[in-house]
């Protein structure tokens, strides 16, 4: 009895909160839009019975997912998501990966210091992270100021409001996710396996590329999943740093809904993007089983 | 074989300059006299004077803590029982469709947790306000919890609990004195996470307010959207520094906490 309650009150909130809201996203994304409150039809009215019901299933039909293929902005827009996510999680890779063998190198008694501040970003608001870039990377912002008066340019560099501020946010915001999995593969590692290498022959950088790197594989691939799987959804840092001409499918989103009011459209673009999703998803699940299984 | 050369050293700098000179400026321009935000001109703390006089953004900080407090408690405890059931329960039917719920909200996008919740809100007739944020949050912030709490439940030694059945405990006596002083660290930075997470959370909160409940980042969104603004700029800086003792004062206190643990090991092991 008491197990069924432990079982029931967590899984009953989940349905209602997580699992219904789904089918209620799916059922408009079937409807077509109207000026009406709920600006949708059908509506399904349990009063009319079984007869409602039929009614309510032959009114759905998949107009709007017709409609996402027809219209370029949809299209384009998932494409640069997924184009904007790889990179960023590359440059993220690249970026992240020397400071997660620096602290893996590091004398012991600095590590847990380091880990806190590798940790502390993450705890302070996403928000405020993102727009602590809008003061550097405007056109009369710190870095162009700097710039200026070093010499470098003499004209100040657009920044913010492109592609390139998107990636700088995103690596910014993410690096943590891309640092913490690699740093505690690495941490792992057997340094004797390093030494034979050398003893054996290798130079330094042989020896990082034919040991170190495949070891610290799983960390790596955990680190971009971590970052890819969120990036593709992000709103938040495309719409700040971004400017209008930045496409990105989580602030189509958001206009379709806020904006043009559109709610069977917004839905439509959210199921497709979870089918994007799954992928990846999948993916790192399997990822995380098998350094699991390595481990155990 | 720990080695800290010139290369460890230049990216473990550079690393950490890039980590946290965008907060730092953050924080020195806030003590800018200036409305233009990128021109020194000198030291002032007026900024925060009028940040603390300006009421919308007292009212949308206490409708965000209020939020917070609630719903990483729900969390916390439905988080708590949901990672017993994933650990414990064994099998039981739909289990397969509970553990995926649980996970599903760590990997989707905002955007999509938050459309679903307003369009059920709106199905069900709830009037969006603080109590719908609460809702949001709660759920997607239990998964955080039980994630955590799961991950320290599968290393417990479950003879501690079967021991004090054996003595005559009851199954929720056993629970409350034996598990849950031991998961309690884990609990504990469950309702953290929860708690940050809901402090932090913009694009959930903007579907699932309404005009008469605003939060903290919704408020923060609507002034950064036009520019940089040097009251935004103090409000950032006295967010970071809450943060910041937040973090430094956990970390110091689990460290003495483990400390004192050793210490009391060595002396029972000695009075063997």
């Amino acid at each position: 009895m008491r197990r069924f309650a432990l079982i029931a009150l967590p899984y009953a909130w989940l349905l209602a909160l997580f699992l219904v809201p789904f089918g209620i996203v799916l059922k408009i994304s079937l409807s077509d839009i109207a000026l009406a409150i709920p600006p949708y039809t059908p509506t399904l009215d349990l009063s009319e019975g079984w007869a409602g019901f039929k009614d309510f299933l032959a009114a759905l039909d998949f107009e709007n997912f017709t409609f996402l293929t027809t219209d370029d902005l949809y299209w384009k827009a998932y494409l640069s998501s997924l184009q904007i996510a790889a990179l960023a999680t590359f440059i993220t890779l690249i970026v992240g990966y020397p400071i997660a063998y620096g602290m893996a190198n590091a004398p012991d008694h600095w590590r847990p210091t380091l880990m806190m501040l590798v940790i502390l970003p993450f705890w302070t608001s996403f928000l405020i992270r993102v727009y602590s870039w809008m003061g550097i990377l405007s056109t009369e912002g710190y870095l162009n100021q700097l710039l200026l008066w070093a010499g470098l340019i003499s004209e100040p560099l657009v920044i913010l409001n492109t592609p390139t501020a998107v990636y700088i946010g995103i690596v910014y915001t993410y690096l943590p996710f891309m640092i913490l999995p690699i740093y505690s593969t690495l941490e792992r590692m057997d340094g004797s396996l390093l030494e034979a290498a050398e003893d054996l022959g290798c130079s330094r950088l042989t020896a990082f590329w034919l040991v170190t790197v495949p070891l610290s594989k799983n960390g790596i691939v955990a680190g971009c999943f971590l970052v890819f799987i969120p990036t593709i959804g992000e709103f938040v840092i495309p719409s700040l740093l971004g400017g209008s001409r930045t496409l990105m499918i989580g602030k189509v989103l958001w206009e379709e809904f806020f904006n043009n009011r559109d709610w069977p459209v917004a839905s439509a673009v959210a199921v497709v993007l979870l089918l994007i999703l799954i992928i990846p998803i999948i993916l790192f699940q399997r990822n995380e089983q098998k350094s699991r299984e390595a481990e155990g | 074989m720990r080695r800290l050369t010139w290369f460890n050293a230049t990216s473990l700098t550079l690393g950490f300059a890039f980590l946290y000179l965008p907060m730092l400026i953050l924080i020195v321009y806030s003590f800018n006299e200036s409305k233009l935000v990128t021109v020194w001109a000198g030291f002032s703390t007026k900024w925060y004077g009028t940040l603390v006089q300006n009421e919308a953004f007292l009212d949308a900080a206490v409708v965000t803590l209020k939020v917070a407090v609630t719903s990483s408690t729900i969390a916390t405890v439905l988080g708590t029982m949901a990672a017993l059931v994933l650990v414990r329960a064994g099998r039981f039917p739909g289990r397969t469709l509970f553990s995926g719920m649980i996970y599903a909200p760590l990997v989707m996008p905002e955007v999509i947790t938050g459309l679903s919740l307003l369009l059920l809100f709106i199905g069900i007739g709830l009037d969006r306000g603080i109590l719908t944020i609460i809702l949001a949050h709660t759920t997607f912030s239990m998964a955080f919890v039980a994630v955590v709490v799961s991950s320290r439940l599968m290393s417990f030694d479950r003879s501690l609990e079967e021991a004090a059945l054996d003595l005559g405990c009851s199954a929720f006596d056993a629970f409350r004195l034996v598990t849950l002083p031991i998961i309690a660290p884990a609990v504990i930075s469950g309702w953290l996470l929860a708690f940050t997470l809901s402090l932090d959370d913009l694009v959930i909160a903007s579907f699932t307010a309404g005009p008469s409940a605003t939060t903290l980042p919704i408020k923060i969104w609507s002034s950064i959207r036009l520019g940089v603004s040097p009251e935004i700029n103090a409000l950032s800086t006295i967010m970071i520094g809450i943060v910041a003792v937040g973090v430094i004062t956990a970390s110091l206190v689990t460290k003495r906490a483990s400390l004192r643990q050793q210490a009391e090991e060595r002396a029972a092991a000695q009075q063997v």
